[in-house]
């Protein structure tokens, strides 16, 4: 959504005071100076990184050596198998959690019994540590004393199976993890949409004979949809660089299976000490995702015309 | 009012349960473990309600693990990052909200970009630069990194209250002869308090939270936080004791939860100022 606010910002008119008054800059450098040494300083010298042999604890001075790195990286089997799996796990999570979220702010949205424990209920994953969800899900998981294997065989489809820990099972099993852990955001960001779509339109359109899914495309969808584009390419992001989750629930394992790239830059860097390496890591993934971000927002500028 | 026939209602029922149901599975059975003696957890067929309810889990969890320290180290953290971001935020979050000079503009390109970012191309240099001022392994340089990690949050929260509040009081005040600082700290500011609060207390959320960083920058015990040492419970081989896993992860849970029960609203309501009405 800060997407939004940013491209709607420059589009409105209003015109500032401009920079000839001093007080300003009293008010900004108390953010601006942190921001500038622990973000954007960070940042180019992560970049700069990239180009360097720099390992943790080597004696010899770091060296330039050009663009060696992104060398070595194109022809990393592994890199490119988590990169894949990263991307796997970024639409496989966001697809599904944009639906669910849809469908429960919806209902969220209708004057039912039950909506204020739904409500309630949805803030928990939204609230928890990533670190708490991920060891309550391997909870859920567990072969034996998991509750997802009894009620399994409870109902008679199949009993013990390894979730988080057999290779086929083991990526779909973090991307439904994934999928519980963000939908809230996506459906309290949604339902602001809806309860900001005037009523009487839906009326007009009801009176007028619409159906259910006819009002739904031409009053509800048109009125949700910035948020809803914004907040899937956020979750989109997000999820790409996510870290935490599959990191507690399966260490990226099994045989690297849900290795995301976060992971795997991490381990590079963490633990094989390879600082260099794993800037390159970090500066293709930035390039990737502001090349699918480019192709988004552009078509997202198109499809505004028509809507 | 909307008519909606009765068997469109029922499947709109049905299909609210379902929600309840997935929504609310998982933090079920953390509860059900947390409170099973370990025989009940050892047996081949699991119980949602433990037969023989214990607190020996949460017993055992201290013993186990520094939890109350972590626990103490997670507050430090979280408190001051928190205080920090809003104090040195809500300042530059006025200044953006009401100007479209060229620090404003960067600003909000920031924190746009940050969004972005794979944090390992930040913790690498960071991790370097923090190492040089002796600061890796202590709460202070977690601190600072949780500062500048929540500040596109807050400054985007802070924003949209800022526009909130309507611009007469400040003309009022340039017109009586009060500075840019003046008008902010006297006129501005108070009017702002319950966003600040709010806003304080999303920081807080997300720094008693975090993993990824304090993973990378603590290395003992005796300095990690809350979520750290839950994943240290889980050990290299993945093997854990379930119970007391399972009781320290609640209780990590209780103050988030509590909080976020009382900003929810705000939040929300935070989301669609920056969102909908920029």
């Amino acid at each position: 959504m800060t997407l939004a606010t940013a491209t709607k910002r420059s589009a409105r008119g209003k015109p500032g005071r401009g920079v000839a008054d001093h007080g300003a800059w009293f008010l900004v450098l108390p953010a601006l100076i942190p921001i500038l040494v622990l973000s954007v300083g960070p940042l180019l010298y992560g970049i700069a990184l990239a180009f360097t042999d720099s390992q943790s604890g080597r004696t010899e001075p770091t060296q330039w050596v050009g663009a060696l790195n992104f060398q070595d990286l194109l022809h990393d089997t592994l890199f490119w198998d988590s990169f894949r799996i990263g991307l796997l796990w970024a639409f496989g999570v966001t697809v599904p959690q944009f639906f669910l979220a849809l469908g429960l702010a919806l209902l969220l949205n209708q004057p039912l019994r039950m909506r204020w424990l739904a409500r309630a209920l949805a803030i928990i994953p939204w609230a928890m540590p990533e670190v708490v969800v991920g060891i309550m899900w391997r909870l859920v998981y567990h072969p034996d004393a998991g509750v997802l294997n009894e009620t399994l065989s409870d109902l008679g489809l199949g009993d013990g199976k390894d979730w988080l820990t057999g290779t086929a099972t083991a990526l779909f099993a973090v991307i439904v993890v994934g999928v519980w852990a963000g939908m809230p955001q996506t459906t309290v960001a949604l339902l602001a949409g809806l309860q900001n779509t005037p009523r009487e339109l839906h009326e007009a359109a009801a009176m007028d004979g619409a159906g259910a899914w006819r009002r739904f495309t031409t009053v509800t969808w048109p009125a949700i949809k910035p948020i809803a584009l914004a907040i899937t390419a956020l979750n989109f992001i997000w999820n790409f660089n996510s870290f935490a989750l599959v990191y507690v629930l399966t260490q990226g394992g099994p045989g690297g299976r849900t290795r995301l790239p976060m992971l795997f830059a991490y381990e590079e860097a963490f633990r094989y000490g390879q600082f260099g390496y794993a800037a390159a890591m970090g500066c293709v993934m930035v390039a990737v995702i502001s090349v699918i971000l480019s192709v988004y927002l552009v078509g997202r500028l198109k499809g505004g015309d028509e809507a | 009012m909307m008519r909606t026939t009765k068997p469109a209602r029922a499947a709109q029922y049905v299909a609210l349960a379902a929600y309840l149901v997935f929504l609310a599975f998982p933090f079920l059975w953390l509860i059900s473990t947390a409170f099973k003696p370990a025989r009940e957890l050892g047996s081949l067929h699991p119980t949602w309600i433990p037969k023989d309810p214990t607190l020996d889990n949460f017993r055992q969890a201290f013993d186990e693990q520094p939890l109350l320290r972590a626990a103490g180290n997670s507050l430090i953290a979280a408190l001051s990052a928190a205080l920090i971001a809003v104090v040195i935020a809500t300042p530059m979050a006025y200044v953006m909200a009401r100007h479209r000079n060229r620090v404003a503009k960067a600003a909000t390109g920031w924190v746009v970009i940050s969004q972005a970012f794979p944090f390992v191309l930040i913790i690498i240099p960071l991790f370097l630069i923090l190492k040089n001022l002796h600061l890796i392994n202590s709460l202070l340089g977690l601190i600072m990194v949780y500062v500048v990690w929540s500040l596109p949050f807050a400054l985007w929260m802070l924003v949209g209250y800022v526009r909130a509040v309507p611009t007469e009081l400040e003309e009022a005040a340039a017109v009586d002869g009060a500075s840019k600082v003046r008008t902010f700290v006297s006129v501005v500011a108070p009017l702002l308090a319950p966003g600040i609060v709010a806003t304080a207390m999303f920081a807080f959320i997300t720094a008693w939270n975090e993993f990824f960083f304090a993973l990378v920058l603590l290395k003992t015990p005796e300095k990690q936080t809350l979520p750290v040492i839950l994943n240290r419970f889980i050990g290299t081989e993945g093997v854990a004791d379930l119970g007391p896993l399972a009781a320290a992860a609640f209780l990590a849970t209780i103050p988030s939860l509590v909080i976020f029960a009382i900003i929810q609203k705000r939040i929300t309501g935070g989301m669609l100022a920056g969102a909908v009405k920029a």
